[in-house]
């Protein structure tokens, strides 16, 4: 049985995790069980009435009503049975306990974004403690998208005109993976994100530590570090080739020709400005598609990436 | 017995190529849209082959993300619109329906041509489209996404709305044709399983295309004009565009599906020599599959954001769905008991759509599932599931169908050992490629992705090797298929010894079906009653 | 009508006999109706669903709509269904001259309707009372207004373009009965295309109350 689990199903990192699982188990062993049926008695026919005539006379038989309502009956029965299951685990899928923190999530070509309540936000990565009851708030600032976290069995459509909510309390420590489920374009299969699971006690402190480098860690190594968590590399090479937005290898003192035909030379101000109000000066030949980071990146997050960008020669 | 092709038939009682485009045979308008439909195939599966080539690995192979995206777009589109919607319908609901019921021709034989011609319309705006700027809204047009993307959204769109009308027109035409034109003394109840399916069919594709349509044209009016209606911008829904489209596109997962059921009917019926088990059950399970069809479209939005309530509804009356399938499924091994079954090839292909099409039941009752579907919905699981019900059933279906009737439409025999190795081939290939995606799918691996975390690398090597064995068995079909138009073997009248009606004309048949008006001599699975012989008009009553 | 009535000239080689063409027209046609139905039936949905979610600015967009000119036509098309229900009376009385005149009257009642919807039409569109993104009328309160307008042009659009299909066939029919392909024994076109002139008098009867008369 649990060697079945774990071909089947991720591990088990939310509480209704086990729910699911355990009713998936019930019918995949009574599927099992009629396949093995079905195909076998089929096999069994084929073998024992082969025809044997030129001819293949067969001989009357008798419909027996019996027989029919038997199989209508039961199946009937087993599928009442898995429906009352899977309802029950859909209304705690779907009843949020009173007691949850709220996290605003909104999603948008290609990444996710998590506001708490606290002022704290991430991009990409979801920082919740185990074994608190957590509420998901979720909208998009494009067109539809949808949250899913196999390791909770969470999934929940993210719409552009109205909230959608959902809710896991974690069982574990560790990350798991967050996907999009929605077709959203270009970058939907990289539309990724994690979930970090921390004990309590860090999870208060991650709340409460501000960003900035690490003990140790140079503004470049942190500017590094926020070009994968906030999902640049989805748009943004840094090998020189075209992608979605220009690529970021030797962007520092390029001149770039913009939409409305100036040519500028990208510096701090350039980067800076890119970040906040990206419509505001555009590379010719980009769509204008690249989302703005405002109240989403501080300073000290900005100035990173601007070492980072910097240290990128041809 | 040696047999010879009669000298005058309807492939020859008319020459030129004229003759073909303005034909109102409902026989040779089956085998013009076998052309358009097999080539869409072929179109669609080499599509297919490129997205299982690229997901070999989750780099960049032959295409990019964009490409990526292009392609199963229009494998999806050229699979569901141009050929398995219109397939066995088409060409077998043209081909063999009327000579079942003993009729001349269908109903309406002009409008039955016209439907041809928009179905080549149609056919055109997709390849114009293709052209043009390609598609990447998949195949389901969700909006806001469809209203924002520069592809070439209106084209396949039109395409998709003029297929829509050629597929009212074929229902409208069939339904009309069985209820008026069926062989003096012909009740309902000696009419060949496959015809009430064709009917089950008919009826969902004149009541729920119309809806399509007006959806489609909303979508087109919305791109163009701004009307507002699914653009969250301008105050519209895009959710209603969902509930608006699988309104339609659920019901029409049973055009797809249920007269591929028809077809299995007969063939297990003919190939076990029996007559066929709860007729009346199979018959009427048919027309509760159309009806409860209309009524679970909800049940492709379960995490979409629509009311809790009605996912709960929808979940509940998708389970009885599940019900006529299974009984249809445990009548056709009835019927094997203490028949006198002869494993001749397409018998092979109806025991591989019993096996394949049993899983594809099994994991619909896992996504049916409310709890389990919030998990699985939108992974590689919901892709097995649908493929193991529209390949492994309705593609096992039409080409079980096609070795079945290729005697009686070609009037010769395809080479019976290439048959049985291509059927071999289909069906590892088939397993090969889907089953993996099965547990993919439970994995968490979601849908429509050009590229993936490494861990799922193995399994999309071992399904794009499956596809590969796929491609090469159908590659095999098409060889000897075309082969014996020219080259097989004359087949006589009635290879299979079967009892209904189309057997009782030589093959391949005259151009006027019978010659007078045709009397019902016996029903269409007495095979305890008579002795059908491989000649015209040979039964011995006993 | 020198034909014998085994083969008329009507008679398709693969029908038995007239009696089973014409049902068979009958039943072909009463299809294409419930077609027709449903292709508007996604239609009246989508109204009931705005409407339900905007209920006042229904209320208040609808009174710039002009009552008497949708009463007028709402008569007009009435009227024009009687005109064909006495086109194919005359035609089963054998009356040739009189299904002529009758059919000519109902093209040009079709004609009026049009001609009363284009004054609407170019009153709203000067307004600005128009649907979506090219709305720029004021003065109507409640959110979205445009959508009403959208529900309006779409509906009354698509009714149009029957309205318009059928002055084609019944001009089409004029002609041909003119040519006297018709008889007491045959006219299954005229009536046919009664039936299909029904059912679009029928949707107006609808779409009317909907936009004209919102209590």
């Amino acid at each position: 049985m649990d060697t079945t689990r774990s071909l089947f199903l991720p591990p088990q990192g939310s509480t209704v995790a086990s729910d699911v699982d355990a009713l998936f188990g019930f019918i995949f062993w009574i599927s099992l069980f009629f396949f093995v049926g079905v195909t076998a008695i089929t096999v069994y026919f084929c073998i024992k009435y082969k025809r044997k005539s030129e001819t293949g006379q067969t001989t009357p038989y008798v419909e027996s009503l019996a027989l029919e309502i038997t199989w209508i009956v039961i199946p009937t029965i087993l599928l009442m049975v898995i429906f009352v299951w899977g309802f029950q685990d859909f209304v705690r899928l779907h009843i949020v306990p009173a007691n949850s923190m709220e996290i605003k999530v909104t999603g948008q070509k290609w990444f996710w974004s998590f506001n708490y309540d606290e002022g704290a936000t991430g991009v990409g990565e979801l920082v919740v403690p185990v074994g608190q009851p957590v509420k998901l708030l979720m909208s998009s600032k494009d067109v539809i998208h949808s949250f899913f976290v196999p390791a909770f069995r969470i999934k929940m459509d993210v719409l552009p005109n109205r909230y959608t909510i959902t809710w896991f309390e974690a069982t574990m420590t560790g990350e798991f993976e967050i996907y999009c489920t929605e077709f959203c374009g270009k970058g939907h299969s990289e539309m990724w994100g994690t979930v970090k699971v921390l004990p309590k006690d860090e999870f208060a402190k991650w709340l409460e530590a501000g960003s900035g480098p690490g003990e140790g860690e140079s503004m470049k190594e942190y500017g590094a570090r926020m070009f994968v968590k906030n999902a640049c590399n989805t748009c943004h090479s840094l090998d020189g080739s075209k992608n979605v937005g220009p690529t970021f290898q030797g962007l520092f003192g390029r001149r770039e020709v913009m939409s409305d035909g100036t040519t500028i030379t990208v510096d701090e101000n350039y980067i800076r400005e890119s970040i906040l109000s990206p419509m505001a000066k555009q590379v010719v030949g980009y769509d204008p598609v690249m989302p703005t980071y405002q109240g989403i990146l501080k300073d000290v997050d900005i100035d990173g990436l601007i070492a980072y960008i910097k240290s990128l020669e041809n | 017995m040696e047999h010879t092709i009669p000298e005058k038939h309807y492939l020859n009682e008319a020459t030129g190529w004229k003759s073909w485009l303005m034909t109102l045979d409902h026989k040779r308008i089956g085998i013009l849209y076998m052309i358009m439909v097999m080539f869409s195939f072929f179109l669609g599966g080499v599509f297919a082959l490129l997205l299982r080539w690229e997901l070999i690995s989750p780099d960049k192979i032959l295409m990019g993300p964009e490409m990526y995206n292009q392609a199963f777009s229009l494998h999806g589109i050229i699979m569901i619109f141009l050929f398995i919607i219109p397939s066995i319908p088409a060409i077998l609901g043209n081909f063999v329906m009327p000579l079942m019921i003993g009729a001349k021709d269908v109903a309406f034989p002009r409008l039955n041509l016209a439907s041809w011609y928009i179905y080549v319309i149609g056919f055109c705006f997709a390849v114009y489209a293709l052209f043009t700027g390609g598609i990447d809204t998949g195949w389901t047009f969700y909006t806001p996404y469809s209203n924002e993307t520069t592809t070439a959204v209106i084209p396949i769109l039109t395409a998709a709305f003029v297929l829509g009308f050629s597929s009212i027109f074929t229902g409208l035409n069939f339904i009309v044709t069985i209820h008026k034109l069926r062989a003096p003394g012909m009740t309902w109840f000696q009419l060949p399983l496959f015809v009430w399916a064709i009917y089950a069919t008919a009826l969902i594709q004149v009541l729920a295309t119309p809806v399509l349509g007006i959806t489609l044209a909303l979508l087109m009016l919305e791109r163009v004009v701004g009307i507002g209606i699914f653009d969250p911008a301008m105050g519209g829904d895009p959710v209603l565009f969902q509930h608006f489209f699988w309104f339609y596109s659920h019901p029409a997962v049973y055009i797809m599906i249920l007269p591929g059921m028809g077809i299995i009917s007969e063939l297990i019926a003919t190939f076990s020599h029996r007559r066929i088990f709860g007729y009346k059950f199979i018959a009427f399970s048919s027309l509760g599959i159309a009806f409860t069809g209309f009524l679970v479209w909800g049940h492709h939005m379960f995490v979409s954001g629509q009311s809790d309530l009605a996912a709960v509804i929808f979940s509940f009356l998708t389970f009885f769905v599940g019900i006529p399938s299974g009984i249809k499924i445990l009548n056709w091994m009835a019927t094997m008991y203490k028949g006198s079954i002869s494993l001749d090839t397409p018998m092979l292909w109806a025991l591989s759509f019993l096996i394949l099409f049993s899983i594809g039941g099994f994991t619909g009752i896992v996504l049916g599932t409310l709890s389990i579907d919030v998990h699985l919905h939108d992974t590689y699981f919901v892709v097995s599931h649908f493929h193991y019900v529209m390949v492994g059933g309705t593609v096992m279906a039409i080409f079980g169908g096609l070795h079945y009737w290729w005697p009686k439409i070609w009037g010769r025999m395809y080479n019976e050992t290439l048959a049985r190795i291509a059927v071999v081939l289909i069906f590892v290939g088939f397993n090969v490629t889907f089953f993996v995606q099965f547990i993919m799918g439970t994995q968490g691996m979601p849908r429509r992705y050009y590229t993936y975390l490494p861990q799922f690398q193995g399994m999309h090597g071992f399904s794009s090797i499956g596809a590969l064995i796929m491609g090469v068995g159908f590659l095999l079909i098409g060889i000897y298929l075309i082969h014996a138009i020219f080259k097989g073997k004359p087949a006589g009248p009635n290879p299979w010894r079967a009892l209904t009606m189309e057997w009782e004309t030589p093959s391949p048949p005259r151009a006027g079906n019978f010659e007078g008006a045709q009397r019902l001599t016996h029903g269409p699975y007495d095979y305890d009653k008579v002795v059908p012989e491989n000649a015209l008009k040979q039964y011995k009553t006993l | 009508m020198n034909q014998t009535t085994a083969h008329p000239a009507h008679l398709q080689h693969h029908f038995t006999d007239a009696h089973q063409q014409a049902e068979s027209a009958k039943l072909g046609l009463w299809i294409f109706l419930l077609t027709e139905v449903l292709l508007f039936g996604g239609l009246f949905c989508f109204y009931a669903i705005y409407r339900s979610w905007n209920p006042d600015m229904f209320h208040n967009a609808h009174a710039f709509l002009n009552v008497w000119m949708g009463a007028t036509n709402t008569v007009v098309l009435i009227v024009s269904s009687l005109t064909m229900a006495l086109a194919i009376r005359s035609m089963q009385l054998g009356r040739r001259k009189h299904t002529i005149v009758f059919l000519s009257g109902t093209v040009f009642l079709a004609c009026v309707f049009m001609v009363i919807k284009y004054f609407e039409y170019s009153h709203k569109i000067h307004l600005g009372q128009l649907p979506g993104k090219w709305y720029f009328f004021e003065g109507i309160a409640g959110t979205n207004p445009h959508i009403f307008f959208s529900a309006y042009f779409l509906m009354t659009g698509l009714h149009g373009f029957h309205v318009l299909g059928g002055i084609a066939v019944i001009t089409w029919l004029i002609i041909k009965t003119s040519r006297g392909s018709f008889s007491p024994e045959y006219y299954t076109p005229i009536e046919m295309t009664g039936l299909y002139w029904h059912l679009v008098d029928l949707i107006w009867i609808f779409l009317f109350p909907l936009f004209y008369l919102i209590g």
